[in-house]
Protein backbone atom coordinates (compact mmCIF):
# COMPACT_ATOMS: atom_id res chain seq x y z
CA UNK A 1 0.00 0.00 0.00
CA UNK A 2 2.85 2.34 0.74
CA UNK A 3 4.22 2.22 -2.78
CA UNK A 4 0.86 2.97 -4.36
CA UNK A 5 0.47 5.96 -2.17
CA UNK A 6 3.98 7.17 -2.78
CA UNK A 7 3.89 6.95 -6.56
CA UNK A 8 2.36 9.86 -8.44
CA UNK A 9 -0.64 8.92 -10.60
CA UNK A 10 0.11 7.97 -14.19
CA UNK A 11 -1.25 11.26 -15.45
CA UNK A 12 1.01 13.34 -13.23
CA UNK A 13 4.49 14.17 -14.49
CA UNK A 14 7.01 11.60 -13.32
CA UNK A 15 9.52 14.24 -12.33
CA UNK A 16 8.34 17.24 -10.40
CA UNK A 17 9.85 20.59 -11.23
CA UNK A 18 12.57 21.55 -8.81
CA UNK A 19 11.68 24.39 -6.55
CA UNK A 20 13.99 27.33 -6.58
CA UNK A 21 14.19 30.32 -4.33
CA UNK A 22 14.23 30.19 -0.57
CA UNK A 23 12.72 26.71 -0.38
CA UNK A 24 15.36 25.29 -2.65
CA UNK A 25 18.09 27.02 -0.71
CA UNK A 26 16.87 25.52 2.55
CA UNK A 27 16.56 22.09 0.96
CA UNK A 28 20.16 22.32 -0.27
CA UNK A 29 21.36 23.55 3.08
CA UNK A 30 19.74 20.60 4.89
CA UNK A 31 21.22 18.21 2.36
CA UNK A 32 24.72 19.57 2.88
CA UNK A 33 24.38 19.86 6.67
CA UNK A 34 22.23 16.95 7.89
CA UNK A 35 23.22 17.77 11.48
CA UNK A 36 21.46 21.11 11.16
CA UNK A 37 18.24 19.42 10.07
CA UNK A 38 18.54 16.94 12.94
CA UNK A 39 19.01 19.79 15.38
CA UNK A 40 15.98 21.63 14.01
CA UNK A 41 13.87 18.48 14.26
CA UNK A 42 14.93 17.69 17.79
CA UNK A 43 14.78 21.19 19.16
CA UNK A 44 10.98 21.58 19.56
CA UNK A 45 10.25 18.23 21.28
CA UNK A 46 13.35 18.41 23.47
CA UNK A 47 12.63 22.00 24.47
CA UNK A 48 9.00 21.16 25.25
CA UNK A 49 9.73 18.02 27.27
CA UNK A 50 12.84 19.50 28.81
CA UNK A 51 11.21 22.70 30.00
CA UNK A 52 7.66 21.56 30.72
CA UNK A 53 8.34 18.10 32.06
CA UNK A 54 11.89 17.85 33.37
CA UNK A 55 11.66 21.44 34.56
CA UNK A 56 8.53 20.62 36.52
CA UNK A 57 10.09 17.52 38.00
CA UNK A 58 12.98 19.65 39.23
CA UNK A 59 10.56 22.20 40.61
CA UNK A 60 8.92 19.34 42.48
CA UNK A 61 12.20 18.01 43.86
CA UNK A 62 13.16 21.52 44.87
CA UNK A 63 9.89 21.98 46.74
CA UNK A 64 10.50 18.80 48.74
CA UNK A 65 13.51 20.55 50.31
CA UNK A 66 11.38 23.50 51.38
CA UNK A 67 9.30 23.36 54.52
CA UNK A 68 5.99 24.66 55.69
CA UNK A 69 5.65 27.06 58.59
CA UNK A 70 3.24 25.30 60.93
CA UNK A 71 1.74 28.47 62.34
CA UNK A 72 1.29 30.66 59.30
CA UNK A 73 0.89 27.82 56.75
CA UNK A 74 3.29 29.69 54.46
CA UNK A 75 6.00 27.90 52.57
CA UNK A 76 9.48 28.67 53.77
CA UNK A 77 11.77 28.67 50.74
CA UNK A 78 14.96 27.66 52.47
CA UNK A 79 16.84 24.44 52.04
CA UNK A 80 15.97 21.96 54.78
CA UNK A 81 15.58 18.21 55.31
CA UNK A 82 12.77 18.77 57.81
CA UNK A 83 10.07 17.70 55.34
CA UNK A 84 11.78 14.37 54.77
CA UNK A 85 11.89 14.01 58.55
CA UNK A 86 8.11 14.51 58.61
CA UNK A 87 7.80 11.84 55.94
CA UNK A 88 9.31 9.27 58.31
CA UNK A 89 6.59 9.65 60.93
CA UNK A 90 4.85 6.38 61.79
CA UNK A 91 1.56 7.42 60.19
CA UNK A 92 3.27 8.22 56.90
CA UNK A 93 5.34 5.03 56.94
CA UNK A 94 2.05 3.18 57.40
CA UNK A 95 0.71 4.78 54.25
CA UNK A 96 3.81 3.81 52.29
CA UNK A 97 3.76 0.23 53.56
CA UNK A 98 0.02 -0.12 52.81
CA UNK A 99 0.48 1.15 49.26
CA UNK A 100 3.47 -1.06 48.50
CA UNK A 101 1.66 -4.16 49.88
CA UNK A 102 -1.38 -3.35 47.76
CA UNK A 103 0.79 -2.82 44.67
CA UNK A 104 2.53 -6.17 45.21
CA UNK A 105 -0.75 -8.06 45.69
CA UNK A 106 -2.35 -6.39 42.68
CA UNK A 107 0.68 -7.26 40.55
CA UNK A 108 0.57 -10.90 41.66
CA UNK A 109 -3.15 -11.25 40.99
CA UNK A 110 -2.93 -9.57 37.58
CA UNK A 111 -0.13 -11.93 36.57
CA UNK A 112 -2.22 -14.97 37.55
CA UNK A 113 -5.32 -13.78 35.68
CA UNK A 114 -3.36 -12.48 32.70
CA UNK A 115 -1.38 -15.64 32.01
CA UNK A 116 -4.17 -17.89 30.63
CA UNK A 117 -5.51 -15.10 28.40
CA UNK A 118 -2.05 -14.26 27.10
CA UNK A 119 -1.13 -17.92 26.61
CA UNK A 120 -4.33 -18.74 24.75
CA UNK A 121 -3.99 -15.66 22.54
CA UNK A 122 -0.32 -16.39 21.80
CA UNK A 123 -0.49 -20.13 21.17
CA UNK A 124 -3.98 -21.15 20.13
CA UNK A 125 -5.81 -18.11 18.75
CA UNK A 126 -5.42 -17.73 14.98
CA UNK A 127 -6.76 -15.35 12.35
CA UNK A 128 -10.08 -13.89 13.32
CA UNK A 129 -9.83 -15.12 16.91
CA UNK A 130 -6.44 -13.54 17.28
CA UNK A 131 -7.84 -10.16 16.22
CA UNK A 132 -10.77 -10.65 18.58
CA UNK A 133 -8.46 -11.39 21.49
CA UNK A 134 -6.36 -8.38 20.62
CA UNK A 135 -9.33 -6.04 20.55
CA UNK A 136 -10.70 -7.82 23.61
CA UNK A 137 -7.68 -6.63 25.57
CA UNK A 138 -7.25 -3.31 23.79
CA UNK A 139 -10.77 -1.97 24.27
CA UNK A 140 -10.81 -2.30 28.07
CA UNK A 141 -7.26 -0.89 28.15
CA UNK A 142 -8.37 2.27 26.38
CA UNK A 143 -11.86 2.56 27.84
CA UNK A 144 -12.30 5.47 30.13
CA UNK A 145 -10.58 4.90 33.46
CA UNK A 146 -13.28 6.69 35.42
CA UNK A 147 -16.06 4.79 33.71
CA UNK A 148 -14.36 1.55 34.68
CA UNK A 149 -14.10 2.67 38.29
CA UNK A 150 -17.71 3.82 38.15
CA UNK A 151 -18.81 0.45 36.78
CA UNK A 152 -17.26 -1.23 39.80
CA UNK A 153 -18.99 1.17 42.14
CA UNK A 154 -22.23 -0.07 40.61
CA UNK A 155 -21.18 -3.70 40.91
CA UNK A 156 -19.84 -3.58 44.45
CA UNK A 157 -22.60 -1.39 45.93
CA UNK A 158 -24.59 -3.07 48.67
CA UNK A 159 -27.73 -3.07 46.54
CA UNK A 160 -25.72 -3.87 43.39
CA UNK A 161 -25.46 -6.78 41.02
CA UNK A 162 -22.87 -8.78 42.96
CA UNK A 163 -24.96 -9.02 46.12
CA UNK A 164 -27.99 -9.84 43.97
CA UNK A 165 -26.09 -12.60 42.16
CA UNK A 166 -24.74 -14.12 45.35
CA UNK A 167 -28.24 -13.95 46.84
CA UNK A 168 -29.64 -15.88 43.88
CA UNK A 169 -26.93 -18.50 44.31
CA UNK A 170 -27.54 -18.69 48.07
CA UNK A 171 -23.93 -17.70 48.65
CA UNK A 172 -24.51 -14.50 50.63
CA UNK A 173 -22.96 -16.13 53.69
CA UNK A 174 -19.61 -16.25 51.86
CA UNK A 175 -19.73 -12.50 51.26
CA UNK A 176 -20.84 -11.76 54.82
CA UNK A 177 -18.14 -14.03 56.19
CA UNK A 178 -15.49 -12.31 54.10
CA UNK A 179 -16.69 -8.83 55.06
CA UNK A 180 -16.57 -9.67 58.75
CA UNK A 181 -12.85 -10.44 58.51
CA UNK A 182 -10.49 -7.81 59.90
CA UNK A 183 -8.46 -5.60 57.49
CA UNK A 184 -9.91 -6.98 54.23
CA UNK A 185 -13.54 -6.65 55.35
CA UNK A 186 -15.82 -3.70 55.96
CA UNK A 187 -19.44 -2.58 55.81
CA UNK A 188 -19.74 -3.47 52.14
CA UNK A 189 -17.31 -4.40 49.40
CA UNK A 190 -17.27 -0.83 48.08
CA UNK A 191 -15.79 0.45 51.34
CA UNK A 192 -13.25 -2.32 51.93
CA UNK A 193 -9.67 -3.06 50.89
CA UNK A 194 -11.01 -6.08 49.02
CA UNK A 195 -13.01 -3.73 46.81
CA UNK A 196 -9.98 -1.50 46.24
CA UNK A 197 -7.94 -4.56 45.35
CA UNK A 198 -10.50 -5.90 42.84
CA UNK A 199 -10.80 -2.57 41.07
CA UNK A 200 -7.01 -2.12 40.88
CA UNK A 201 -6.64 -5.59 39.37
CA UNK A 202 -9.44 -4.90 36.90
CA UNK A 203 -8.13 -1.55 35.75
CA UNK A 204 -4.48 -2.57 35.32
CA UNK A 205 -5.00 -6.12 34.02
CA UNK A 206 -4.67 -5.25 30.29
CA UNK A 207 -1.28 -3.66 31.02
CA UNK A 208 -0.13 -7.09 32.21
CA UNK A 209 -1.70 -9.18 29.44
CA UNK A 210 0.00 -7.40 26.52
CA UNK A 211 3.67 -7.84 27.52
CA UNK A 212 3.09 -11.41 28.75
CA UNK A 213 1.49 -12.22 25.43
CA UNK A 214 4.40 -10.61 23.59
CA UNK A 215 6.84 -12.77 25.57
CA UNK A 216 4.81 -15.96 24.97
CA UNK A 217 4.52 -15.26 21.22
CA UNK A 218 8.27 -15.78 21.08
CA UNK A 219 8.16 -19.24 22.69
CA UNK A 220 8.22 -21.82 19.88
CA UNK A 221 5.36 -24.30 20.19
CA UNK A 222 7.64 -27.27 19.65
CA UNK A 223 9.50 -26.38 22.83
CA UNK A 224 6.36 -27.17 24.80
CA UNK A 225 5.84 -30.35 22.78
CA UNK A 226 9.42 -31.44 23.28
CA UNK A 227 8.96 -31.01 26.99
CA UNK A 228 5.89 -33.24 27.07
CA UNK A 229 7.51 -35.75 24.69
CA UNK A 230 10.32 -36.03 27.18
CA UNK A 231 7.81 -37.02 29.82
CA UNK A 232 7.08 -33.79 31.65
CA UNK A 233 3.59 -33.34 33.04
CA UNK A 234 1.76 -30.13 32.03
CA UNK A 235 2.63 -28.72 35.44
CA UNK A 236 6.32 -29.48 34.98
CA UNK A 237 6.27 -28.01 31.48
CA UNK A 238 4.75 -24.87 32.89
CA UNK A 239 7.20 -24.41 35.73
CA UNK A 240 10.35 -25.46 33.83
CA UNK A 241 9.70 -24.21 30.30
CA UNK A 242 6.85 -21.74 29.94
CA UNK A 243 7.17 -19.76 33.14
CA UNK A 244 10.90 -18.97 32.86
CA UNK A 245 10.40 -17.86 29.26
CA UNK A 246 7.37 -15.74 30.14
CA UNK A 247 9.03 -14.17 33.16
CA UNK A 248 10.54 -11.15 31.35
CA UNK A 249 7.05 -10.37 30.05
CA UNK A 250 5.54 -10.70 33.49
CA UNK A 251 8.20 -8.41 34.93
CA UNK A 252 7.58 -5.91 32.14
CA UNK A 253 3.85 -5.97 32.88
CA UNK A 254 4.47 -5.68 36.58
CA UNK A 255 6.30 -2.39 35.98
CA UNK A 256 2.96 -0.95 34.89
CA UNK A 257 0.73 -2.60 37.49
CA UNK A 258 3.14 -1.70 40.28
CA UNK A 259 3.84 1.85 39.20
CA UNK A 260 0.21 2.64 38.43
CA UNK A 261 -0.98 1.29 41.78
CA UNK A 262 1.68 3.25 43.63
CA UNK A 263 0.58 6.52 42.09
CA UNK A 264 -3.19 6.14 41.96
CA UNK A 265 -5.33 8.21 44.27
CA UNK A 266 -8.75 8.01 42.66
CA UNK A 267 -9.56 4.32 43.06
CA UNK A 268 -8.88 4.12 46.82
CA UNK A 269 -10.80 7.36 47.28
CA UNK A 270 -13.93 6.12 45.50
CA UNK A 271 -13.82 2.46 46.42
CA UNK A 272 -12.05 1.80 49.67
CA UNK A 273 -11.67 2.61 53.31
CA UNK A 274 -10.75 5.96 54.82
CA UNK A 275 -7.16 4.82 55.33
CA UNK A 276 -4.90 6.62 52.86
CA UNK A 277 -2.64 5.46 50.05
CA UNK A 278 0.43 7.39 48.83
CA UNK A 279 -1.49 9.05 46.01
CA UNK A 280 -4.23 10.24 48.35
CA UNK A 281 -1.66 11.53 50.82
CA UNK A 282 -0.01 13.54 48.05
CA UNK A 283 -3.35 14.88 46.91
CA UNK A 284 -4.60 15.90 50.32
CA UNK A 285 -1.25 17.41 51.33
CA UNK A 286 -1.12 19.63 48.26
CA UNK A 287 -4.84 20.42 48.27
CA UNK A 288 -6.58 20.84 51.59
CA UNK A 289 -3.45 20.95 53.73
CA UNK A 290 -1.58 23.21 51.30
CA UNK A 291 1.64 21.49 52.31
CA UNK A 292 3.29 21.19 48.90
CA UNK A 293 6.73 20.34 50.35
CA UNK A 294 5.38 17.25 52.10
CA UNK A 295 3.36 16.29 49.01
CA UNK A 296 6.54 16.61 46.97
CA UNK A 297 8.49 14.49 49.43
CA UNK A 298 5.75 11.85 49.25
CA UNK A 299 6.06 11.62 45.46
CA UNK A 300 9.76 10.96 45.84
CA UNK A 301 8.83 7.61 47.43
CA UNK A 302 7.25 6.06 44.30
CA UNK A 303 10.01 7.59 42.16
CA UNK A 304 12.68 5.89 44.28
CA UNK A 305 10.77 2.59 44.47
CA UNK A 306 10.20 2.59 40.71
CA UNK A 307 13.86 3.49 40.16
CA UNK A 308 14.95 0.33 41.98
CA UNK A 309 12.19 -1.66 40.32
CA UNK A 310 13.23 -0.57 36.83
CA UNK A 311 16.86 -1.29 37.62
CA UNK A 312 15.98 -4.82 38.73
CA UNK A 313 13.67 -5.32 35.76
CA UNK A 314 16.37 -4.25 33.34
CA UNK A 315 18.72 -6.83 34.83
CA UNK A 316 16.09 -9.51 34.21
CA UNK A 317 15.78 -8.50 30.57
CA UNK A 318 12.25 -7.20 30.96
CA UNK A 319 12.74 -4.32 28.54
CA UNK A 320 13.23 -6.67 25.62
CA UNK A 321 9.68 -7.90 26.23
CA UNK A 322 8.11 -4.45 26.07
CA UNK B 1 7.35 -23.19 12.29
CA UNK B 2 4.75 -24.59 14.57
CA UNK B 3 3.85 -28.23 14.69
CA UNK B 4 0.73 -27.69 16.74
CA UNK B 5 -1.56 -26.52 13.97
CA UNK B 6 -5.12 -27.63 14.48
CA UNK B 7 -4.42 -28.72 18.01
CA UNK B 8 -7.01 -27.35 20.40
CA UNK B 9 -6.37 -25.87 23.79
CA UNK B 10 -6.93 -27.76 27.04
CA UNK B 11 -10.40 -27.14 28.46
CA UNK B 12 -9.07 -25.55 31.64
CA UNK B 13 -7.09 -22.99 29.65
CA UNK B 14 -10.10 -22.16 27.49
CA UNK B 15 -12.28 -21.59 30.55
CA UNK B 16 -9.64 -19.48 32.31
CA UNK B 17 -9.08 -17.32 29.21
CA UNK B 18 -12.81 -16.91 28.63
CA UNK B 19 -13.42 -15.97 32.26
CA UNK B 20 -10.59 -13.45 32.08
CA UNK B 21 -12.08 -11.79 29.02
CA UNK B 22 -15.55 -11.75 30.56
CA UNK B 23 -14.06 -10.15 33.68
CA UNK B 24 -12.65 -7.42 31.42
CA UNK B 25 -15.85 -6.74 29.49
CA UNK B 26 -18.92 -7.36 31.64
CA UNK B 27 -18.42 -4.33 33.92
CA UNK B 28 -18.33 -1.98 30.93
CA UNK B 29 -21.48 -3.54 29.46
CA UNK B 30 -23.20 -2.98 32.78
CA UNK B 31 -22.85 0.78 32.25
CA UNK B 32 -25.12 0.51 29.22
CA UNK B 33 -27.89 -1.09 31.25
CA UNK B 34 -27.66 1.48 34.04
CA UNK B 35 -28.02 4.35 31.56
CA UNK B 36 -31.63 3.22 31.04
CA UNK B 37 -32.65 2.52 34.64
CA UNK B 38 -35.61 4.32 36.20
CA UNK B 39 -33.98 4.26 39.64
CA UNK B 40 -32.64 7.65 40.72
CA UNK B 41 -31.30 7.29 44.21
CA UNK B 42 -29.36 4.05 44.38
CA UNK B 43 -27.45 1.53 42.26
CA UNK B 44 -30.08 -1.16 42.75
CA UNK B 45 -29.90 -4.27 40.56
CA UNK B 46 -31.90 -5.43 38.69
CA UNK B 47 -33.18 -2.06 37.46
CA UNK B 48 -36.83 -1.59 38.50
CA UNK B 49 -37.71 -0.33 35.03
CA UNK B 50 -36.20 0.98 31.83
CA UNK B 51 -36.54 4.49 30.42
CA UNK B 52 -34.84 6.80 27.96
CA UNK B 53 -35.82 10.00 29.78
CA UNK B 54 -32.31 10.50 31.23
CA UNK B 55 -30.91 11.07 27.77
CA UNK B 56 -33.20 14.09 27.40
CA UNK B 57 -32.33 15.29 30.91
CA UNK B 58 -28.61 15.01 30.15
CA UNK B 59 -29.06 16.75 26.81
CA UNK B 60 -30.46 19.81 28.60
CA UNK B 61 -27.68 20.07 31.15
CA UNK B 62 -25.42 23.06 30.37
CA UNK B 63 -22.67 21.86 32.75
CA UNK B 64 -22.32 18.60 30.81
CA UNK B 65 -22.07 20.48 27.52
CA UNK B 66 -19.49 22.89 28.92
CA UNK B 67 -17.36 20.02 30.20
CA UNK B 68 -17.66 18.23 26.88
CA UNK B 69 -16.68 21.31 24.92
CA UNK B 70 -13.66 21.95 27.15
CA UNK B 71 -12.56 18.31 26.88
CA UNK B 72 -12.82 18.30 23.11
CA UNK B 73 -10.95 21.59 22.74
CA UNK B 74 -8.18 20.45 25.08
CA UNK B 75 -7.90 17.06 23.35
CA UNK B 76 -7.82 18.60 19.88
CA UNK B 77 -5.09 21.12 20.65
CA UNK B 78 -3.03 18.67 22.71
CA UNK B 79 -3.26 16.15 19.90
CA UNK B 80 -2.12 18.74 17.36
CA UNK B 81 0.90 19.68 19.50
CA UNK B 82 1.68 16.02 20.19
CA UNK B 83 1.48 15.19 16.47
CA UNK B 84 4.08 17.81 15.59
CA UNK B 85 6.45 17.07 18.47
CA UNK B 86 6.04 13.28 18.30
CA UNK B 87 6.62 13.09 14.56
CA UNK B 88 9.70 15.33 14.70
CA UNK B 89 11.14 13.26 17.51
CA UNK B 90 10.36 9.94 15.81
CA UNK B 91 11.87 11.12 12.53
CA UNK B 92 15.05 12.28 14.24
CA UNK B 93 15.44 9.13 16.32
CA UNK B 94 14.69 6.60 13.60
CA UNK B 95 16.41 8.19 10.61
CA UNK B 96 19.73 9.06 12.16
CA UNK B 97 22.08 7.87 14.84
CA UNK B 98 23.44 10.46 17.15
CA UNK B 99 24.81 10.86 20.61
CA UNK B 100 22.10 10.86 23.26
CA UNK B 101 19.54 9.06 21.10
CA UNK B 102 18.59 6.69 23.93
CA UNK B 103 18.18 9.61 26.28
CA UNK B 104 15.70 11.21 23.90
CA UNK B 105 13.53 8.08 23.76
CA UNK B 106 13.63 7.88 27.55
CA UNK B 107 12.66 11.54 27.80
CA UNK B 108 9.62 10.96 25.61
CA UNK B 109 8.48 7.85 27.48
CA UNK B 110 9.06 9.21 30.99
CA UNK B 111 5.82 11.23 31.31
CA UNK B 112 3.82 8.05 30.90
CA UNK B 113 6.18 5.67 32.71
CA UNK B 114 6.05 7.60 35.97
CA UNK B 115 2.70 7.60 37.78
CA UNK B 116 0.37 10.35 36.59
CA UNK B 117 0.24 11.89 40.02
CA UNK B 118 3.94 12.73 39.76
CA UNK B 119 3.46 14.49 36.43
CA UNK B 120 0.46 16.25 37.91
CA UNK B 121 2.02 17.47 41.11
CA UNK B 122 5.23 18.38 39.28
CA UNK B 123 3.32 20.66 36.91
CA UNK B 124 1.23 22.00 39.77
CA UNK B 125 4.29 22.91 41.81
CA UNK B 126 5.99 24.43 38.76
CA UNK B 127 2.93 26.62 38.18
CA UNK B 128 3.00 27.58 41.84
CA UNK B 129 6.71 28.45 41.74
CA UNK B 130 6.34 30.48 38.56
CA UNK B 131 3.05 32.10 39.67
CA UNK B 132 1.21 30.88 36.57
CA UNK B 133 -2.58 30.98 37.08
CA UNK B 134 -4.66 27.98 35.98
CA UNK B 135 -6.13 28.32 32.52
CA UNK B 136 -7.10 26.39 29.43
CA UNK B 137 -3.44 26.36 28.46
CA UNK B 138 -2.21 24.84 31.71
CA UNK B 139 -4.42 21.81 30.97
CA UNK B 140 -3.12 21.64 27.39
CA UNK B 141 0.46 21.87 28.63
CA UNK B 142 0.04 18.73 30.73
CA UNK B 143 -1.96 16.77 28.17
CA UNK B 144 0.35 17.47 25.24
CA UNK B 145 3.31 16.31 27.33
CA UNK B 146 2.02 12.79 27.85
CA UNK B 147 0.35 12.56 24.42
CA UNK B 148 3.69 12.96 22.61
CA UNK B 149 4.67 9.40 23.51
CA UNK B 150 1.63 7.85 21.81
CA UNK B 151 2.27 9.61 18.51
CA UNK B 152 5.99 8.91 18.87
CA UNK B 153 5.47 5.16 19.37
CA UNK B 154 3.27 4.86 16.30
CA UNK B 155 5.50 6.99 14.10
CA UNK B 156 8.69 5.19 15.17
CA UNK B 157 7.14 1.81 14.38
CA UNK B 158 6.16 3.01 10.92
CA UNK B 159 9.51 4.65 10.20
CA UNK B 160 11.16 1.36 11.08
CA UNK B 161 9.08 -0.36 8.40
CA UNK B 162 9.67 2.32 5.79
CA UNK B 163 12.83 1.65 3.88
CA UNK B 164 15.32 4.49 3.75
CA UNK B 165 16.13 3.65 0.13
CA UNK B 166 12.80 5.15 -0.95
CA UNK B 167 13.90 8.50 0.36
CA UNK B 168 17.25 8.12 -1.35
CA UNK B 169 15.54 7.14 -4.61
CA UNK B 170 13.38 10.22 -4.41
CA UNK B 171 16.43 12.40 -3.89
CA UNK B 172 18.26 10.66 -6.74
CA UNK B 173 15.33 11.43 -9.01
CA UNK B 174 15.84 15.08 -8.29
CA UNK B 175 13.27 15.82 -5.60
CA UNK B 176 14.39 18.29 -3.00
CA UNK B 177 13.97 17.68 0.73
CA UNK B 178 10.52 19.26 0.96
CA UNK B 179 9.22 17.43 -2.10
CA UNK B 180 10.53 14.13 -0.72
CA UNK B 181 8.75 14.81 2.55
CA UNK B 182 5.51 15.80 0.84
CA UNK B 183 5.37 13.02 -1.77
CA UNK B 184 7.29 10.12 -0.22
CA UNK B 185 7.59 10.35 3.55
CA UNK B 186 4.18 11.81 4.39
CA UNK B 187 2.07 9.30 2.39
CA UNK B 188 4.02 6.52 4.06
CA UNK B 189 3.55 7.62 7.61
CA UNK B 190 0.10 9.22 7.22
CA UNK B 191 -1.95 6.32 8.56
CA UNK B 192 0.43 5.82 11.48
CA UNK B 193 0.12 9.51 12.35
CA UNK B 194 -3.65 9.34 12.06
CA UNK B 195 -3.71 6.31 14.35
CA UNK B 196 -1.35 8.01 16.80
CA UNK B 197 -3.49 11.12 16.71
CA UNK B 198 -6.63 9.10 17.43
CA UNK B 199 -5.01 7.44 20.41
CA UNK B 200 -3.62 10.73 21.68
CA UNK B 201 -7.09 12.24 21.42
CA UNK B 202 -8.60 9.33 23.35
CA UNK B 203 -5.87 9.54 25.97
CA UNK B 204 -6.36 13.25 26.48
CA UNK B 205 -10.16 13.04 26.43
CA UNK B 206 -10.07 10.47 29.24
CA UNK B 207 -7.22 11.80 31.38
CA UNK B 208 -8.15 12.75 34.91
CA UNK B 209 -5.18 12.42 37.28
CA UNK B 210 -2.90 15.04 35.73
CA UNK B 211 -5.90 17.24 34.92
CA UNK B 212 -7.01 17.52 38.55
CA UNK B 213 -3.69 19.25 39.22
CA UNK B 214 -3.65 21.56 36.23
CA UNK B 215 -7.29 22.55 35.76
CA UNK B 216 -8.03 24.69 38.79
CA UNK B 217 -11.78 25.32 38.78
CA UNK B 218 -12.36 24.24 35.18
CA UNK B 219 -14.24 21.03 34.47
CA UNK B 220 -13.39 18.54 31.74
CA UNK B 221 -15.67 15.54 31.29
CA UNK B 222 -13.52 13.24 33.47
CA UNK B 223 -13.36 15.88 36.21
CA UNK B 224 -17.13 16.31 36.02
CA UNK B 225 -17.48 12.54 36.43
CA UNK B 226 -15.03 12.46 39.30
CA UNK B 227 -17.04 15.11 41.14
CA UNK B 228 -20.17 13.04 40.61
CA UNK B 229 -18.41 9.93 41.88
CA UNK B 230 -17.24 11.62 45.06
CA UNK B 231 -20.40 13.63 45.72
CA UNK B 232 -23.20 12.05 43.68
CA UNK B 233 -25.90 14.60 42.87
CA UNK B 234 -27.60 13.18 39.84
CA UNK B 235 -26.83 9.53 39.34
CA UNK B 236 -28.91 8.95 36.18
CA UNK B 237 -27.11 11.79 34.39
CA UNK B 238 -23.78 10.30 35.42
CA UNK B 239 -24.88 6.93 34.01
CA UNK B 240 -25.72 8.49 30.66
CA UNK B 241 -22.47 10.49 30.53
CA UNK B 242 -20.50 7.34 31.37
CA UNK B 243 -22.14 5.50 28.50
CA UNK B 244 -21.46 8.34 26.06
CA UNK B 245 -17.81 8.48 27.19
CA UNK B 246 -17.41 4.75 26.50
CA UNK B 247 -18.80 5.21 23.00
CA UNK B 248 -16.74 8.33 22.30
CA UNK B 249 -13.47 6.61 23.25
CA UNK B 250 -14.42 3.38 21.47
CA UNK B 251 -14.46 4.93 17.98
CA UNK B 252 -10.91 6.34 17.86
CA UNK B 253 -9.50 3.07 19.24
CA UNK B 254 -11.26 0.94 16.64
CA UNK B 255 -10.21 3.34 13.92
CA UNK B 256 -6.59 3.34 15.08
CA UNK B 257 -6.62 -0.45 15.13
CA UNK B 258 -8.13 -0.58 11.65
CA UNK B 259 -5.53 1.85 10.27
CA UNK B 260 -2.51 -0.06 11.51
CA UNK B 261 -3.68 -3.68 11.72
CA UNK B 262 -1.54 -4.97 8.85
CA UNK B 263 1.68 -3.66 10.36
CA UNK B 264 4.12 -5.49 12.57
CA UNK B 265 3.17 -3.27 15.46
CA UNK B 266 -0.45 -2.42 15.94
CA UNK B 267 -1.37 0.92 17.41
CA UNK B 268 -2.38 1.09 21.01
CA UNK B 269 -0.34 -1.69 22.54
CA UNK B 270 1.32 0.84 24.80
CA UNK B 271 -0.74 3.33 26.72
Amino acid sequence: MSLDAAMPRATAPAILPGSGGLRGAFSDLFWRRPKLLLLLMLLPPVLWLGIVYIGSLFALLLQSFFSIDEFSGLINREFTLKTYGDLLQAANLDIILRTVTMAALVTLASAVIAFPIAYYAARYARGRWKALFYLGVMLPLWSSYLVKVYAWKLILAKEGILTWLLGKLNLLWVLDGWLSLPIVGGNSLSVSFTGTFIVFVYVWLPFMILPVQAALERVPGNLVEASSDLGASPGQTFSNVLFPLALPGIVAGSIFTFSLTLGDYIIPQIIGTSRLFIGQAVYSQQGTAGNIPLAAAFTVVPIVIMGFYLWGAKRMGAFDAL
Amino acid sequence: MRSDRGQSAPLGLKIAAACGLLFLHLPILLIFVYAFTTEEKSFVWPPPGLTTQWFAVTWNRPDVWEALSLSIRVAAISTAIALVLGTLCAAAVSQTRFFGRETISLLVILPIALPGIITGIALRSAFALADIPFSFWTIVLGHATFCVVVVYNNAVARFRRTSGSMIEASMDLGADGFQTFRHVVLPNIATALLAGGMLAFALSFDEVIVTTFTAGQQQTVPIWMLEELIRPRQRPVTNVVAMVVVLVTLLPILLAYYLTRDGDQIAGSGK
